[in-house]
């Protein structure tokens, strides 16, 4: 893909993506960049320059979460997308599907609570260094919503040794004073990890909605750093 | 009596309904077309104790686009924009399969909302349980009510956004589950149910056609027994995701001009959605039961005709645009068959292929269905409980026994005061990103993208007050939704009700249910507050004995600038706490607020007294007043009086905004207790800055609302009279955790 122009974001949509339109107001109606949809049954697009997996449930979810998504046409330009360096961001479905798809390492289990959970949690911002979370400060406090009933992120010990070793802990959940421990990770995720980038830090996969804390009407507009980050790295 | 001749009892028709069908085809009818009827006279279907009296409500209004009649009613926003919504309950399959009947219950109000070409922006509840204490059936309902409504709204993308919940043993045996589903629509893009146009087809949309739901209407219309329990095959099984897919497409289908009507295939599915869209066009239908897709190849056409599998939608479109009409539905995966053609001559006729199976007038199913103007006569029970009053050493020995401290601690833990943070936090309320105000607050607030509108909506009833005094308690349960809104600064625009009863036939209840109605007309009436869709479910029965009456409101409300939204939390240390309202003048001194009250049954056990009063003319002006005081941005928060009394909504405040406070109330200890847990209506407390007080106290006397400074905000704990001194972070705990702690047992 070309190295320089202009920012134009792809929205993958699922029959069951939830988020996607609320991923397309906070990109183009809030941030004022170029941005589309692209069916599941797509296979190629050249005008984009950074992906959206969207929340929602791709094809219903009844079997695993994301486990369905992999065998879509446009995983395959997906993963192709990525493997050029190009920008994926993966938000809670969407983290499933890159989990599922093998582009992130790890699995997602059920939350320990064994219920769906939808409230606003701290996180910490623990790496600046890539391309989705370089527009905040290191060790940053910030608070975002989780809505799932799988975000209860696993890895083996030799995986989360690789994870701490390459910094692809991007984002920890905490409280509002940065502790990190057992009493404030909502779903029994590993380590409170709640976002996590891959090696080459092009792709970018975590539970929180940074698209729905974009406006302080919401509750928080500490999201839009997400994407502003995204944007700035492809200008 | 032949074997034949029985089997329309055991469908649920009466012997002169029977007699009826027979004068209407002018024969005997076969089985299918028995069938047919007795669903469609169903008193889910056809309303036919409560028909006489729905059509008093009052339906128009300036805000009105649509009232009753259609799948939803319709309310104009302004900037050719229009909000959907209606209230359906789903009372008798979460009785006894909750998960699925809950689930299945939200899928069909949503259904409701597309059919008219509304894109669904939120979803509320109001669900009634026993007791949860002591009681692991009850706990077990509830749980799978919540997982039910939670799994299926989380799915669809649909913020589930407020409700309530309340628990009171005389729903043991017959939990409610009521569900209302908001949509918004371009004006110019709704979309109506009516058939038109001879030789234009009938097209389903959606899940193939399987076994589940068979009689699931005519099962809704009866009491709960002991049999009730193998009654579990007619309850639906839902599958969210195959809705959410059929949405997309009809709104497709809508946007793209495809079709020329639609309409959700709800309770007695393939039957009355198509019986419906004929007799509102004044047409007829030929229906060929080989054209449906079907689950199980061996359904008979009577199966075929009843089954009330969901995710389905029948959709009127012209020959010539089914080509496009498929393609949309192929891009999506999802069968689209035409199974129905518009005739001219009145008759709705079931074929298979070419061989005709049933044929019926039309009308004979709608207009023409029984009408019964059932007797009524005041329950006995009434005059018991209204005597009923406490006495001052009833209230002495109380404090002889806690302290105030205690009292209020255990007021505040009670289920049906705590927050319902267990409930919501299951459902996804922030999908579509427009909540506006996180659920706990008086209403749930919508912003509307790209205006600087927000909608409002709250859902509110009481059971015990409509025990007490059915008129009265309507009255509150409309008034108290319009004060809900108030408290956001929303004017009430609409309504939607869904009215829960017992047995109509029983004179005591139809006294109730009569008697509810006219509340619910006298309270529109003098708030203007239109009627435009609603639902009744009677027959909710168990052990042959009714629960309370229990009318929900859901009312919709509209906020003109959003930035001036205020919440409930108490924001700044040094602010002013100020009682608006307190009609007492407008009281029998006899009515001490305390009839029907929490505290009452909290800590006497009983259910008895009067209904607190209520002036509507009052009302009217203290919401009014709120209005503007939010609008001209004077005060910074405000909650109503309501469930609890005002120490319940004082600690709500506190423990939102995380503040403490002192309040001070004129009152020695006896009749502290009553101040602070009576459950008086038209009153509301705001927080103002000092600096705004004389400018509020003016606005108030200027229409006559009492003004009454209690109290300030600040300091660590909720201090009341030195009597009651709570730390506002236990407050909290006791609050949030009072529910979890019961559910987790």
């Amino acid at each position: 893909m070309p190295s320089r122009k202009k920012p134009y974001f792809g929205i993958l949509v699922f029959p069951g993506t939830n988020c996607e339109m609320d991923c397309y107001h906070a990109v183009k109606n809030l941030l004022k960049v170029d941005c589309k949809y692209i069916w599941h049954k797509e296979t190629k697009d050249d005008d984009i320059n950074a992906i959206i997996i969207p929340g929602g449930f791709s094809y219903g979810d009844y079997l695993r979460s994301g486990a369905v998504a992999k065998f879509s046409p446009v995983m395959s330009f997906v993963r192709d997308f990525a493997q050029r360096g190009g920008l994926v961001i993966g938000i809670c479905n969407g983290f499933q599907i890159l989990l599922e798809e093998n582009i992130l390492p790890g699995a997602m289990l059920r939350n320990n609570t064994l219920k769906f959970i939808c409230k606003y949690v701290s996180l910490k911002v623990e790496d600046i260094n890539n391309p989705f979370t370089s527009g905040y400060k290191a060790g940053e406090i910030i608070k975002m919503p989780i809505r799932h009933n799988e975000g209860n992120y696993y890895i083996d010990s030799i995986g989360l040794a690789r994870l701490k070793e390459n910094n692809q802990i991007l984002l920890r959940y905490g409280d509002a004073d940065g502790n990190i421990n057992s009493d404030n990770n909502p779903n029994g995720s590993i380590e409170n990890i709640a976002g996590i980038c891959n090696e080459k830090r092009n792709v970018f996969g975590l539970m929180p909605h940074p698209e729905a804390c974009c406006e302080k009407i919401l509750g928080s507009d500490d999201g839009l750093k997400i994407f502003r980050s995204m944007i700035g790295s492809i200008l | 009596m032949s074997e034949a001749e029985k089997e329309y009892r055991k469908l649920g028709l009466k012997d002169n309904e029977f007699l009826k069908i027979i004068e209407y085809l002018g024969r005997k009818p076969n089985y299918l077309e028995l069938s047919i009827y007795s669903v469609m006279w169903s008193e889910h279907c056809s309303y036919k104790s409560s028909r006489a009296l729905l059509k008093n409500f009052k339906a128009t209004g300036k805000y009105v686009l649509q009232g009753p009649g259609e799948n939803a009613g319709v309310l104009d926003i302004g900037d050719n924009q229009a909000i959907v919504f209606k209230m359906e309950s789903h009372n008798h399959p979460s009785a006894v399969e909750p998960y699925q009947g809950a689930a299945t219950g939200i899928g069909g109000i949503i259904r409701d909302i597309f059919a008219m070409g509304a894109r669904p922006i939120c979803s509320l509840n109001s669900l009634r349980f026993g007791k949860l204490y002591n009681d692991e059936h009850q706990r077990y309902l509830f749980e799978m009510v919540v997982k039910g409504i939670g799994d299926y709204g989380n799915c669809m993308g649909i913020p589930t956004v407020g409700g309530e919940v309340y628990f009171d043993d005389t729903y043991k045996g017959n939990c409610l589950v009521n569900a209302m589903s908001v949509g918004i629509a371009q004006k110019d893009k709704l979309i109506k149910s009516k058939a038109f146009g001879t030789g234009n087809f009938l097209v389903l949309i959606g899940s193939s056609t399987g076994r589940d739901g068979i009689h699931g209407a005519t099962f809704a219309s009866d009491e709960l027994n002991e049999e009730s329990e193998e009654r579990r095959p007619s309850v639906q099984v839902g599958d969210p995701f195959m809705e959410k897919v059929v949405l997309e497409v009809c709104l497709e289908l809508i946007d793209k001009k495809m079709i020329l009507g639609l309409q959700d295939m709800g309770a007695a599915g393939i039957t009355s959605s198509s019986v419906e869209m004929a007799s509102k066009g004044d047409v007829g239908v030929d229906i060929d039961v080989a054209a449906v897709p079907l689950r199980e190849a061996s359904m008979v056409p009577y199966e075929i005709m009843i089954s009330e599998s969901q995710e389905r939608m029948l959709a009127l479109v012209d020959p010539s645009k089914l080509s496009e009409v498929k393609a949309v539905c192929d891009k999506w995966n999802i069968n689209c068959e035409r199974i129905g053609t518009v005739t001219d001559n009145g008759l709705y006729r079931i074929f298979k292929g070419r061989e005709l199976l049933g044929e019926i007038p039309v009308k004979t199913l709608t207009d023409e269905a029984p009408v019964y103007h059932h007797k009524y006569e005041k329950p006995k029970y009434i005059d018991g409980t209204i005597s009923f009053s406490l006495a001052e050493n009833d209230y002495a020995g109380l404090l002889k026994k806690y302290s105030h401290n205690e009292i209020f601690k255990k007021m505040i833990s009670s289920p049906n005061i705590c927050s319902k943070k267990w409930v919501w936090e299951q459902y996804d309320h922030m999908v579509q990103t427009n909540t506006a105000l996180l659920p706990g607050h008086d209403s749930a607030v919508i912003r509307i993208k790209n205006t600087s509108k927000a909608i409002a909506f709250s859902c509110d009833g009481n059971g015990r007050y409509c025990y007490l005094d059915p008129y009265k308690g309507a009255i509150i349960a409309v008034a108290e939704t319009a004060r809900n809104l108030a408290c956001s600064g929303a004017v009430s625009m609409g309504l939607t009700d869904c009215l829960n009863y017992g047995t109509p036939e029983k004179p005591g209840i139809f006294w109730q249910f009569k008697n509810s109605i006219d509340g619910i007309i006298k309270a529109c009436e003098e708030l203007e507050i239109p009627v435009i869709s609603g639902n009744v479910s009677f027959y909710n029965e168990s052990f042959g004995k009714a629960i309370y009456p229990t009318p929900i409101i859901g009312t919709a409300g509209l906020i003109a600038d959003v930035k001036n939204l205020v919440g409930m939390d108490f924001k700044d240390n040094g602010d002013k706490i100020i009682l608006i309202g307190n009609n007492d003048k407008n009281n029998d001194p006899e009515n001490d607020g305390i009839g029907g009250s929490e505290f009452l049954e909290l800590f006497f056990g009983k259910v008895a007294g009067k209904c607190p009063d209520i002036s509507l003319d009052y009302e009217k002006k203290l919401d009014n007043l709120c209005i503007d005081l939010i609008s001209d941005g004077l005060i910074k928060s405000a909650h109503d009086v309501s469930v609890g009394g005002i120490s319940v909504t004082i600690a709500e405040c506190c423990l939102s905004g995380k503040k403490g406070a002192r309040v001070n109330i004129k009152a020695e200890t006896v009749d502290l207790l009553k101040y602070l847990y009576n459950e008086n209506q038209s009153r509301i407390v705001v927080s103002a800055s000092q600096s705004n007080l004389k400018l509020i106290g003016d606005r108030c006397s200027k229409v006559n609302i009492q003004f009454q400074e209690i109290g300030v905000i600040g300091g660590e704990s909720l201090i009341i009279n030195e009597e009651i001194d709570v730390d506002v972070n236990e407050i909290i705990g006791l609050y949030n955790s009072s529910i979890e702690k019961i559910m987790s047992k």
